[in-house]
């Protein structure tokens, strides 16, 4: 007979809206006392904005939340901090040219009776937060000179300090080496046996069983399971809580014939800037074709952008492979040869990539292709103007005038501003990176139109997106990316959430 | 209602020129004659010409603290080539120097002295506060060395036609400062270049996506704030008929508050030439009215200094909604 769970920390009912979009509706979540909590979900299914919710950085929700049965409202992190929830972030919010000390006692540093730092009792204190995590770093190192792994520790200590009964990881495990991971699975082993609970999010599948005490799942904003007992629990139990989201309006993809070979990639790697013996993308092939939509489907931290971004002739220094563009070898360096060889890149922050916010929308969409608009070698206010209203009408672009600032605009008016900009330039190529982020359903189906034709008058379009059901809707062909390699490729055909997850959690 | 109050923010540096041109006439029955008129448009063409590569500088999202010392280089450079000539001393070959060639001497060197800003900037990424702040040393020893400490004077009547003289009954400065107004405006509203220099500003990485060669841009921009740095140094030696080795301290300071004034953001992307103009045009018309109302030096500096603060107060509050 199972004890009664003993449960620190309660979520009930949360719901959380921006704007129109619901990022979590009525979610309900458990946190059991001593326990690793797993959440699994995919990208946008509404983990980040839980545990913003439970470490107090959005203060405003629905719902009730209870920490060991009494009823709590954080107006910020540190009301959090104080009752013993903390969160290590994803990016480590530590300040480099401080030592490990100053970092864990930023903002509630010891002094002595004079107003003065009492630098002595602080590193005593370190020293044995450090000793509770098995580790012997001294207090007074710069935290610049740990490695990742062990800044995440000092992160660690930092939330011991406060006593955290609730420590909330977020994909503590991207970004360190394998001998780190296991250095901080025995640290979360010994949390537990200190009673501190853990909330655990990773799309890691595999590594997770090494630690997990139950699975939630959530999917849409909802928790649709729990598995409170993992002993007999397999991926793909795993995956099929993950997968299965709704897209609203199911939008079908033109079908048009696929043409001739545009662009063939072989053997492409790239190599970390800062670290050569570790590789972002490894020994990567594939081709596009007229007329075809390729989807580039892969988790956080998988490669994605760093693909786009290697052919657009981002990383010459760190790259390898050849590339072929209708079947001739080229060699692109830089982002003018890739544009002069036909490609385009909608990136992924239209905002601080795409878009010069506070220039007019015709001289954005002219931005690649000023070169069309100049007369007599000085640029033409007439062709220009030609040349954006042309776009704003093809594309549909809601606005008063092409002379109003972009940054007016709504953001799927903002991204086919971005969009108008390439096809002004022409190009046989296009790469979209998360081309409907943030913006709303009707904007993103109209996107998913302008894919589809654009493919259809003849260009090859490759586009990342980690909304499952969006890149099954759109593409003719989907790779899937894990860890730097592709891991998987499915047509329309052969594919299913099911099996694309799993490919991505390869 | 809004767009009676748009114009007043588009014209607020006119409004205020008019209205402190009619403060000054009600003072003083001096300000508004000719000869006073002609002096502040002779005074201020050095400041326009600097500030004028100022503000494509500051358009980039860059700033160029060396050009009152570049300005002091490439004047003495010009002077000495063109009294002394050049005289290689192994070679035993002497050169002689027109007064176009010293002054196409001059010329270059402050638009070499502009390339090597741009080259470390763009090169090695030294921040342009920095890189400037080194050439403003550099360049201020070199005119010490090539001058010996000594101002170089006595450049002939052709020279001194650049500064001095009169054509089609306005002073050849004003001549020159026009030309430099009219192709900066071109530049910067008509040609790729200029577009390019905005959209840098804007969004680096953007214009950069966009497949813009931003270090080119770069370069460039600071030569040309180099080149019209040495076209301020042609006008100020010819007038002065001496290039003085400590000419042009502090000029940067005086085009940055031309600029600032005029409209251009400090963070790039937004301002024009017309703006700048009408930014040195108040200072100079600032200093002109205060000299003639006989107020002391020192208040002078403090009413330039709260101007300064007002310009950009107001135009932080034109833009609060931008950020």
């Amino acid at each position: 007979m199972q004890d009664r769970p003993n449960i620190i920390l309660q979520a009930k009912n949360i719901t959380k809206k921006f704007g129109g979009v619901t990022a979590l509706d009525n979610v309900t979540l458990d946190v059991h006392l001593g326990k690793v909590n797993v959440i699994v979900g995919e990208n946008g299914a509404g983990k980040s904005t839980l545990m913003k919710i439970l470490s107090g950085v959005y203060p405003d929700y629905e719902g009730e939340l209870f920490l060991n049965g009494e009823e709590i409202n954080f107006s910020n992190p540190k009301e959090a901090m104080q009752k013993g929830i903390a969160i290590i972030h994803q990016e480590l919010n530590l300040i480099p040219y401080l030592s490990i000390t100053e970092n864990i006692f930023l903002g509630r540093e010891l002094t002595t009776g004079f107003g003065f730092l009492d630098a002595q009792q602080m590193h005593e204190k370190v020293k044995v937060l450090l000793g509770r995590l098995h580790s012997d770093l001294n207090p007074k190192t710069l935290v610049s000179e740990l490695r990742v792994g062990e800044q995440q520790l000092v992160e660690i200590a930092k939330a011991l300090l406060e006593d955290a009964k609730v420590v909330i990881m977020d994909e503590p495990t991207s970004a360190i080496s394998d001998s780190e991971v296991e250095v901080l699975f025995k640290i979360i082993a010994s949390l537990k046996k200190q009673n501190v609970s853990i909330l655990y999010i990773s799309h890691k599948l595999d590594e997770l069983f090494l630690i997990a005490d139950r699975f939630i799942g959530l999917r849409d904003g909802k928790t649709v399971g729990v598995i409170e007992d993992p002993t007999d629990t397999k991926k793909d139990d795993l995956i099929k809580l993950m997968v299965g989201r709704a897209i609203e309006n199911r939008f079908q993809k033109n079908q048009v014939v696929i043409g001739d070979e545009l662009l063939r990639v072989e053997n492409l790697s790239l190599q970390r800037a800062n670290d050569k013996s570790r590789f972002l993308l490894k020994e990567i092939n594939f081709s596009v074709h007229k007329g075809e939509v390729l989807g580039l489907f892969g988790l956080m931290g998988a490669g994605r952008t760093e693909l786009l971004e290697t052919l657009f002739g981002l990383h010459p220094k760190h790259s390898a492979g050849k590339v072929f563009i209708e079947k001739e070898e080229v060699t692109i360096n830089s982002i003018m040869e890739a544009i002069k060889n036909g490609m385009g890149l909608v990136p992924e922050n239209r905002k601080e990539d795409g878009l010069v916010l506070q220039m007019e929308i015709a001289k954005n969409i002219s931005m690649v292709s000023v070169d069309s608009i100049i007369k007599n070698g000085f640029l033409n206010t007439k062709l220009e103007t030609r040349l954006s209203t042309k776009y704003i009408e093809s594309l549909q672009i809601k606005t008063p005038s092409e002379k109003q600032f972009s940054k007016n605009l709504s953001g799927g008016n903002q991204q086919k501003v971005v969009l108008a900009k390439w096809l002004a330039a022409n190009p046989k190529i296009l790469f979209l990176d998360e081309p409907t982020r943030g913006i709303d359903v009707n904007a993103k189906n109209e996107i998913y139109h302008l894919i589809s034709n654009l493919a259809k008058d003849g260009l090859g379009i490759v586009v990342v997106s980690s909304e499952l059901p969006e890149i099954m809707a759109i593409s003719d062909r989907i790779l899937v990316l894990s860890q730097s390699k592709i891991t998987g490729e499915f047509n329309q055909e052969n594919e299913s959430e099911e099996a694309i997850m799993q490919a991505a959690t390869a | 209602m809004t767009d009676v109050k748009s114009t007043l923010v588009k014209f607020q540096s006119i409004i205020a020129l008019v209205m402190m041109c009619i403060v000054l006439m009600v003072l003083s029955d001096k300000f508004l004659t000719p000869e006073n008129g002609w002096n502040i448009a002779r005074q201020i063409s050095i400041n326009v010409c600097i500030s004028v590569g100022m503000t494509l500088v500051i358009l980039t999202k860059g700033i160029d603290l060396s050009v009152g010392s570049i300005l002091a280089f490439s004047g003495a450079i010009a002077a000495g080539l063109l009294k002394y000539g050049l005289e290689i001393p192994s070679t035993n070959t002497y050169i002689g120097f027109t007064v176009f060639g010293a002054i196409l001497a001059g010329l270059a060197v402050g638009g070499g002295l502009g390339v090597f800003n741009g080259w470390m900037i763009t090169r090695f990424k030294v921040p342009s506060f920095v890189a400037t702040l080194a050439m403003l040393a550099i360049a201020r020893g070199a005119t010490m060395l090539w001058t010996g400490g000594f101002p170089i004077t006595g450049l002939g009547d052709n020279f001194a036609f650049i500064g001095t003289g009169w054509f089609l009954g306005i002073p050849m400065p004003v001549w020159i400062t026009l030309i430099v107004i009219v192709l900066a405006v071109i530049l910067t509203k008509k040609t790729k270049f200029g577009r390019h220099i905005y959209a840098i500003g804007g969004n680096e990485s953007a214009a950069r996506l966009s497949g813009i060669n931003i270090n080119k841009v770069k370069v460039w921009v600071y030569a040309i704030a180099g080149i019209l740095a040495a076209v301020g140094s042609i006008i100020l030696t010819s007038r002065l008929d001496s290039a003085q080795p400590n000419a042009g301290m502090s000029y940067e300071l005086d085009a940055i508050a031309a600029v600032v004034i005029g409209g251009t953001s400090l963070s790039g992307g937004r301002g024009s030439i017309m703006g700048t103009v009408q930014g040195a045009l108040i200072i100079g018309v600032l200093n002109s009215g205060l000299v003639l109302l006989n107020v002391s030096p020192f208040w002078q500096q403090i009413i330039k200094g709260l101007v300064i603060l007002i310009a950009v107060i107001m135009d932080r509050l034109n833009h609060s909604n931008e950020e």
